[in-house]
C-alpha cells in the first residue's frame, strides 16, 4: 500500500483514474434519479438532470395579464409584473401559442384591439390603450424565461399520498413492509435449526441431504408458481400475505440452510463437545452456544432475504395478488412505467422511494452482506 | 384485520411455534419416548440422539419439499397435461412442447436467453475483475468498493426504471433528457435513438441493466480471492521483471480461476431467471422476449397452463447441468 503511493508512477494515476471512472459509471444512473425526483415534471422534461444546477431557459406556462387601469398622458395603463420572483429573465414572449417567441424583451407590439403591449426582460408588462380596457378579456402571455435552479419536495409529498397518481405509493411501501418482514424472520430459526443438524449431528444421510440443499439452491422458482397456486387454493389460503410468507420462507431456506450449515461447521468442535461431555442437550447447545456464535451467518441471510423480498416482483405478482391495495412497491411501479411512463417526476420519485429502504440497509449492515456472499459462494 | 397487525401475528406465531416445536418436541422424547432413567437408560438415549436430528430437520424439510421439491414434478406433470373447460386436464404427452416449438416468439425467446447467457456473465465477472483489480490498490478502494457494490440493493424493477430515464429519447429538436441520447447528438449523431426499440441492440441495453447489478456481486467475491493468492507468486514474478499486465493476466487470473467460474456460474442462474428487467422495460416488444417472460405471458395473461409449465420446464432444463456440477462439488467437499 505505502510501496505504491509513495512512488507516484503514471501506472498509479491510471489506476486512480480508471477506478473513479468506473465508479462515476455505477453511481451517476442512480444519482440522475435521485436528482429528478427533486425536480418539478417541467423542470424534468425541458432539460436533462446534469442541469439541475444550471440556469435553465424554458417555456412559461401562458399568463393571463392583470392589474389596475390608471390614466397617463391620456392613454389607459396597465403594468405589472409576470413573475413573483426577480430572478427569471424573459427572453422571448409572444401573444399567441403559435408563436411563443415572436417578440424580443422591450419590443412593443400592437395587439387586435389596438392596445400597446410591451414586457421587459425582468417580466415588468406594460398595457396601454386609448379607450378604457375595463370591460376587455385580458390577453395572455407566453414567454420562454431562463429560471433558476429550483429543486422541490412536492414530489414525495404527491407520490406518497397518491394525489395526481391514483396509485398511492405509501400504500404500496406498506404493504412492502408486510410481506418483507415476516418474510424474513420466519426462515431464519427453522434454517438454523436445520443448518445445526446438518452441521454437528451424525445421522445416515446427512451427506445426501446436503447436498439435495445445494441442488434446491438453483431451482427456478418459476417452477413453483401453479403448482403452489393450486395447493394454496386447494388447502384454502388463496392468495394473500399468508401465502406469500409462506412461498418467501420455502424459497428462501435452501439459501439460508446452506450459509448457516457452512458457517456452524467452522465453529470451534472444543466448545460444542466440552459442552456435550458437561451434559448439555442439543436444543441446550443450540440455543445456549451455537445460536449465539452464528450472529454474523444469522445477519447475513437476514439481510439478504430482505433485500429479495423487499425488491421481489414475481412471486409477489403471484401470491399477492395485483389489485391496487394488494401491489408492493415493484407491481406499482411497473404498473406506473405503463401507464404514466412520460411523468418522470411520479416515476423517479416512486423509484427512490422503493430503493431508499434496501440502500439503507445496504450500506448500513455492507459488512454482513460481503460476509455473507463470500460464505455463500466460494468453496 | 389490519395486515400490519396480520403481520405481528404471524411473526409472533412463527417465531414462538418454531422455538415452542423445536423445544418440546426435544422434551417429548426425552422425558415421555425415551426417558434417560431406567433399566433402558443407554439404550434409550440412543435412540432419542437417533431420532433427534430429524426433529430438528421436520419443520425445513417439509417445507423445502413443499415449496421446491414437489413443484419440480407437478410442473413436469402439467406440462404434459392440457386443461380442459369445467376444471379438469387431459394427458397430451409431448403436445404442449410441440406447440411451443411451433411459436417464433419461443424461438426468439431462446436466442435472446442465449445472448443474455454469453454477454452478462461475461461482463459482468470482466467488470467485477477490473474493479477488485484496480481497488485493491488504492487508498479510498473501499468506499469505491461499496459505491460499485451499491445496485445490488436496487431492484430490478428499480434498476429498469433509472435506466429507462438514461434510454429516453424526446423527439428530434427537444432537449434530451435521456443521457445517452444527450451524449449521441453531443458526439456528433444526426437523430435521437429510440435505443430500446432497435431490434438486436436492445437486448443489450437490457443486459447492461444486470450487468450493472452483478457487477458488484462478482468484484466483492473476487476482490477476496485476489487478496488470498500468496505473496511470494506475485513477489518471484516481480523479480523475474513481469510487468503489471502480465502479473495480473498470467499470475493472479490464474490463481482465481476456481472462483471466476463460481462467480460466472452463479450470475448465469439469475440471467436464467432473469424477468422483471424485460417485464418493466419492454414487455418483450420489439424483439426482447425471454424465457422467463415468456412463461409469466403463458401462464398469466395466456392463462395457457399448459405451454407455460412447459417453458418453465425448459428453464429447469438449463439449469440443471450447473446443478448437477453443484452437488457433485457439493458431495466431493463433504468426503
Amino acid at each position: 500500500m505505502t510501496g505504491d503511493s509513495s512512488r507516484k508512477s503514471p501506472l498509479t494515476w491510471a489506476v486512480h483514474l480508471s477506478t473513479l471512472l468506473l465508479v462515476a459509471l455505477w453511481v451517476l444512473p442512480t444519482f440522475g434519479l435521485l436528482v429528478s425526483s427533486f425536480r418539478t415534471g417541467d423542470q424534468i422534461s425541458s432539460s436533462g438532470w446534469w442541469r439541475a444546477l444550471t440556469t435553465q431557459e424554458q417555456q412559461v406556462p401562458a399568463i393571463r395579464l392583470a392589474g389596475e387601469e390608471t390614466q397617463k398622458d391620456g392613454l389607459f395603463v396597465i403594468e405589472g409584473r409576470l413573475f413573483d420572483n426577480d430572478q427569471t429573465v424573459v427572453s422571448h414572449w409572444g401573444i399567441n401559442s403559435r408563436e411563443p417567441k415572436a417578440f424580443e424583451p422591450g419590443q412593443p407590439t400592437t395587439l387586435e384591439g389596438g392596445q400597446t403591449l410591451v414586457v421587459q426582460a425582468d417580466g415588468a408588462f406594460t398595457l396601454s390603450s386609448p379607450q378604457s380596457m375595463a370591460d376587455l378579456r385580458m390577453p395572455r402571455v407566453f414567454t420562454s424565461a431562463a429560471t433558476p435552479p429550483e429543486f422541490t419536495l412536492n414530489n414525495y409529498t404527491n407520490v406518497l399520498t397518491g394525489a395526481g397518481t391514483g396509485q398511492s405509493v405509501g400504500q404500496a411501501f406498506l404493504n412492502t413492509l408486510t410481506v418483507a418482514i415476516p418474510a424474513t424472520v420466519i426462515p431464519i430459526l427453522i434454517a438454523a435449526f436445520a443448518a445445526y443438524a446438518l452441521a454437528w449431528m451424525e445421522f445416515p444421510g446427512r451427506a445426501l441431504l446436503v447436498a439435495a440443499v445445494v441442488g434446491l439452491l438453483v431451482v427456478p422458482l418459476q417452477l413453483a408458481l401453479i403448482p403452489l397456486l393450486q395447493l394454496h387454493n386447494a388447502i384454502g389460503i388463496g392468495k394473500g400475505y399468508l401465502g406469500i410468507w409462506l412461498a418467501h420462507t420455502g424459497f428462501g431456506l435452501p439459501l439460508a440452510i446452506y450459509l448457516l450449515r457452512n458457517y456452524m461447521v467452522g465453529l470451534p468442535r472444543d466448545i460444542i463437545e466440552n459442552a456435550r461431555v458437561d451434559g448439555a442437550t442439543d436444543f441446550q447447545i443450540f440455543m445456549k452456544i451455537i445460536l449465539p456464535l452464528s450472529f454474523p451467518a444469522l445477519a447475513s441471510f437476514a439481510i439478504f432475504q430482505f433485500l429479495w423480498t423487499w425488491n421481489d416482483l414475481l412471486v409477489a405478482l403471484v401470491f399477492l395478488g395485483t389489485g391496487n391495495d394488494q401491489l408492493v412497491l415493484t407491481g406499482t411501479l411497473v404498473n406506473l412505467m405503463g401507464s404514466r411512463g412520460g411523468d418522470w417526476e411520479i416515476l423517479a420519485t416512486s423509484a427512490f422511494i422503493s430503493i431508499a429502504v434496501p440502500l439503507a440497509v445496504f450500506f448500513a449492515m455492507q459488512k454482513y452482506l460481503v460476509r455473507g456472499l463470500l460464505a455463500g459462494s466460494v468453496k | 384485520m389490519n395486515p400490519a397487525l396480520q403481520a405481528l401475528i404471524t411473526i409472533i406465531v412463527g417465531v414462538g411455534g418454531c422455538v415452542g416445536y423445536f423445544y418440546f418436541s426435544n422434551l417429548f422424547i426425552d422425558k415421555v419416548l425415551f426417558p434417560a432413567t431406567g433399566e433402558n437408560a443407554g439404550r434409550n438415549i440412543n435412540r432419542a440422539n437417533m431420532v433427534r436430528p430429524w426433529l430438528f430437520l421436520a419443520p425445513a424439510m417439509l417445507a423445502l419439499g413443499l415449496y421446491l421439491a414437489y413443484p419440480v414434478f407437478a410442473t413436469l406433470w402439467l406440462s404434459l397435461n392440457q386443461q380442459m373447460p369445467g376444471n379438469t386436464s387431459q394427458f397430451v404427452g409431448l403436445a404442449n412442447y410441440t406447440q411451443m416449438m411451433g411459436e417464433s416468439k419461443f424461438w426468439e425467446s431462446m436466442r435472446n436467453n442465449l445472448l443474455w447467457l454469453i454477454v452478462v456473465p461475461a461482463l459482468s465477472t470482466a467488470f467485477g475483475l477490473l474493479a477488485a483489480q484496480l481497488t485493491d490498490r488504492i487508498w479510498w478502494g473501499n468506499i469505491a468498493k461499496s459505491l460499485i457494490f451499491m445496485p445490488m440493493a436496487i431492484s430490478f424493477v428499480g434498476a429498469s426504471v433509472i435506466w429507462k430515464l438514461i434510454y429516453d429519447a424526446r423527439p428530434a429538436g427537444t432537449e434530451q433528457i435521456g443521457i445517452l441520447n444527450a451524449l449521441y447528438l453531443w458526439f456528433g449523431g444526426t437523430e435521437p435513438v429510440q435505443w430500446l426499440q432497435l431490434p438486436l441492440w436492445n437486448n443489450l441495453f437490457l443486459m447492461i441493466v444486470l450487468v450493472w447489478i452483478q457487477a458488484g456481486f462478482a468484484m466483492v467475491i473476487l476482490s477476496a480471492a485476489l487478496r488470498g493468492i500468496p505473496e511470494e507468486t506475485v513477489e518471484a514474478a516481480v523479480i523475474d521483471g513481469a510487468n503489471p499486465f502480465q502479473i495480473f493476466f498470467k499470475i493472479k487470473v490464474p490463481q482465481i480461476m476456481g472462483t471466476i467460474v463460481v462467480v460466472w456460474t452463479t450470475i448465469t442462474i439469475v440471467v436464467l431467471k432473469v424477468f422483471d428487467i424485460v417485464l418493466a422495460m419492454t414487455n418483450g416488444q420489439w424483439e426482447t422476449q425471454v424465457l422467463a417472460n415468456y412463461m409469466f405471458d403463458k401462464l398469466f395473461r395466456a392463462n395457457d397452463w399448459g405451454v407455460g409449465s412447459a417453458s418453465a420446464m425448459i428453464i429447469m432444463l438449463l439449469v440443471l447441468p450447473i446443478l448437477i456440477w453443484n452437488v457433485h462439488n457439493a458431495r466431493k467437499e463433504m468426503r
